[in-house]
């Protein structure tokens, strides 16, 4: 079969109404998308049903999806049997300071390792994609050591110090990808009128890379909300929990009943999915950052 | 009206003749630092104004990275329970090692639940990704609705899949009931627990579906057209352009798949604490009790140091035999 006849056997084959074949996939693939979208939002109405159904009524079997009657005072109480104001309060100073370290820090050190050129460069950017391998657990209790030496356990000093220092690995990497970006001649023009080199990353740079500088924040400060191996092993004092330590020792109480427990799972959760549909932007585009421009 | 141009430059001139006065006037008077700074050729200044960038990392790097792993290469040949001093014991953390039954149930445990969850997570978050980047009107619902369970915190995770997998009233439960099947002791029998601990883990996958999508957004159309005009029907598609042009995507979710079910620890401890018959004694979760519940920080180090070492290990692998099989379009961008 020669070059034109498959062309045209192509064309042909463009021309004609839909066959069989086409719409059978195209019915398959509409059914596997609504079965899945079944099968993963299901564990969430599960979640806000038992939450709001009476002790009773949630070991009924069978199961009721919409419950009778409706408990919205489950919530008033689960929040209420622990301080989850004073845990609340935690979180947002260990998420705030969090995410300020990161930042600023982070597209700092980026800048560096995207815009300057000097021996030993390469080096160190290999260092940092060598920490990006390396996961937290590995260091867990040698940190611990050195933090409890420092005298910083029960205090938010080991969750919130280490940030500044670099803001991890992953956010470095993350601002140094969307650095390169950034045409160089800006930079350039705004060297000729005489900016410094911390001019050029404060001046030029940051107002440039605010979408990436949001992403990064967004996902810091998930990271922070969400966190339970950090905070459940410095934190020690209830007053300093967080509210991912506050919900967990939940767990640990045999007198807390399921609808409780469910109660407060899903108000923790709500913030995080409100967060995620004002600024589902960002958090598609910071997973796709990560993943791609390696 | 604006300035004629001479009379412009001219002024320009005297401005940068005021500037470079200034700086010879600081660079001779000014401060020690300066006139040193002032001193540097200019490849001295890069380099220095270089590591100022970048030295809050290094500066990270050397205190909460080098500086614990100093200290737990020294602690593992001590014994210390946090309250005496150091004890050295020589190798005896390491002898420990080999002849202790719990973790080697705990590297067991993990070990299974990697080779099982990596890949099947993998080709899950792959189909996902393949049905999400149909063309319909409505695909951004289900796009959503599939990246949603990726960003519930971990805790309130844990605790909606513990009642979901509750044997009596238990979501999952009765819909196997309810299908005729029997009733299943998810959470109490060693053999079903792992299962439990896939299925949740594989619900999460999210986060590398999206990546997938991405990559599959940013084939090029007219391989897929070329394909087609030489003949290549929809399974030819996937398997000769989709998967090729994906291979890098896939090797970086497979990585990170890989350090990411060596870090179980919140589901492990909320879950199930473990159990039951420590079939969910994953371990981080066994470091961290030997640490932080029978305070050996001694054995804890040594235990630190085998995650690393497995960790390194798998890496290697992984970049030596699954690495070199990847296909890149623009090698060395």
């Amino acid at each position: 079969m020669g070059f034109s006849e498959r062309t045209a056997n192509y064309i042909e084959s463009r021309r004609r109404p839909t066959s069989y074949g086409d719409m059978l996939f195209h019915w398959l693939t509409v059914f596997l998308l609504v079965f899945f979208a079944v099968v993963m939002i299901t564990p969430f109405i599960w979640l806000l049903s038992s939450s709001l159904k009476t002790q009773i009524n949630i070991f009924q079997y069978p199961p009721q999806l919409i419950p009778d009657p409706i408990v919205p005072e489950n919530y008033v109480y689960a929040l209420t049997y622990k301080p989850f104001g004073t845990y609340f309060r935690n979180t947002i100073i260990v998420a705030g300071l969090n995410v300020v370290a990161v930042v600023f820090t982070s597209s700092f050190c980026a800048y560096g390792f995207a815009r300057m050129r000097f021996p030993g460069r390469d080096f160190w950017f290999g260092i940092v994609m060598a920490t990006l391998f390396l996961p937290y657990a590995v260091l867990l209790v040698p940190s611990f050591i050195v933090f409890s030496r420092l005298g910083w356990v029960d205090t938010f000093l080991p969750l919130v110090v280490p940030p500044f220092f670099g803001g991890g690995a992953f956010n470095i990497f993350l601002m140094r990808q969307f650095f390169r970006t950034i045409p160089e001649e800006i930079a350039d023009a705004a060297r000729i009128d005489g900016c410094s080199e911390f001019g050029v990353y404060w001046r030029v740079m940051l107002p440039l890379s605010k979408p990436a500088l949001i992403t990064i924040g967004i996902f810091t400060f998930l990271f922070a909300w969400n966190d339970l191996i950090g905070p459940i092993t410095y934190l020690r004092s209830p007053d300093n929990f967080t509210i991912a330590v506050g919900l967990a020792s939940f767990r640990s109480q045999t007198d807390i009943s399921w609808d409780l427990q469910l109660a407060a799972s899903s108000a923790v959760t709500l913030p995080v999915i409100v967060l995620f549909f004002f600024a589902q932007r960002y958090f598609i585009q910071g997973v796709v950052m990560t993943g791609l421009k390696g | 009206m604006r300035r004629p141009l001479a009379a412009r430059y001219r002024i320009d001139c005297e401005r940068i003749s005021m500037t470079r006065h200034i700086a010879d006037k600081t660079a001779a008077e000014g401060f020690w630092l300066t006139r040193q700074y002032n001193r540097l050729t200019l490849r001295q200044r890069r380099t220095l104004m270089g590591y100022v960038f970048i030295a809050p990392f290094i500066l990270g790097f050397l205190f909460w990275w080098l500086g614990p792993a100093a200290v737990a290469g020294y602690l593992t040949f001590h014994k210390w329970n946090f309250l005496a001093a150091p004890k050295f014991v020589g190798m005896a953390n390491f002898s420990k090692m080999f002849g202790d039954p719990i973790l080697a149930q705990s590297l067991k445990v993990t070990i299974v639940f990697s080779a099982i969850s990596v890949p099947l997570g993998l080709v899950f978050a792959f189909f996902l990704a393949n049905l999400i980047n149909a063309k319909f009107r409505f695909i951004a619902i289900f796009r959503t609705i599939y990246f949603l369970p990726s960003i519930v915190p971990a805790v309130a995770n844990a605790i909606l899949w513990a009642w979901l997998f509750n044997t009596e009233f238990g979501l999952i439960n009765y819909v196997i009931r309810f299908l005729g099947g029997p009733k299943i002791g998810w959470l109490q029998d060693p053999s079903w627990v792992m299962v439990a601990f896939v299925i949740l883990t594989v619900w999460g996958v999210g986060g590398s579906m999206i990546i997938f999508l991405a990559g599959l957004q940013g084939i090029p159309q007219i391989f897929y057209e070329a394909a087609e005009i030489d003949g290549a029907g929809r399974w030819q598609r996937l398997l000769y352009v989709t998967l090729p042009m994906m291979s890098p995507i896939i090797f970086f979710n497979l990585v990170i798949g890989f350090i990411n079910s060596f870090q179980v620890f919140v589901s492990a401890l909320l879950i199930t604490n473990g159990g039951p018959q420590r079939a969910t004694l994953f371990l981080v979760l066994h470091i961290w009790r030997t640490a932080f519940s029978s305070q050996k920080m001694g054995y804890a180090a040594v235990l630190s140091w085998l995650l690393f070492a497995i960790l390194m290990l798998l890496s290697f692998l992984v970049f030596r035999y699954i690495g070199s099989r990847v296909y890149y379009e623009n090698p060395g961008d």
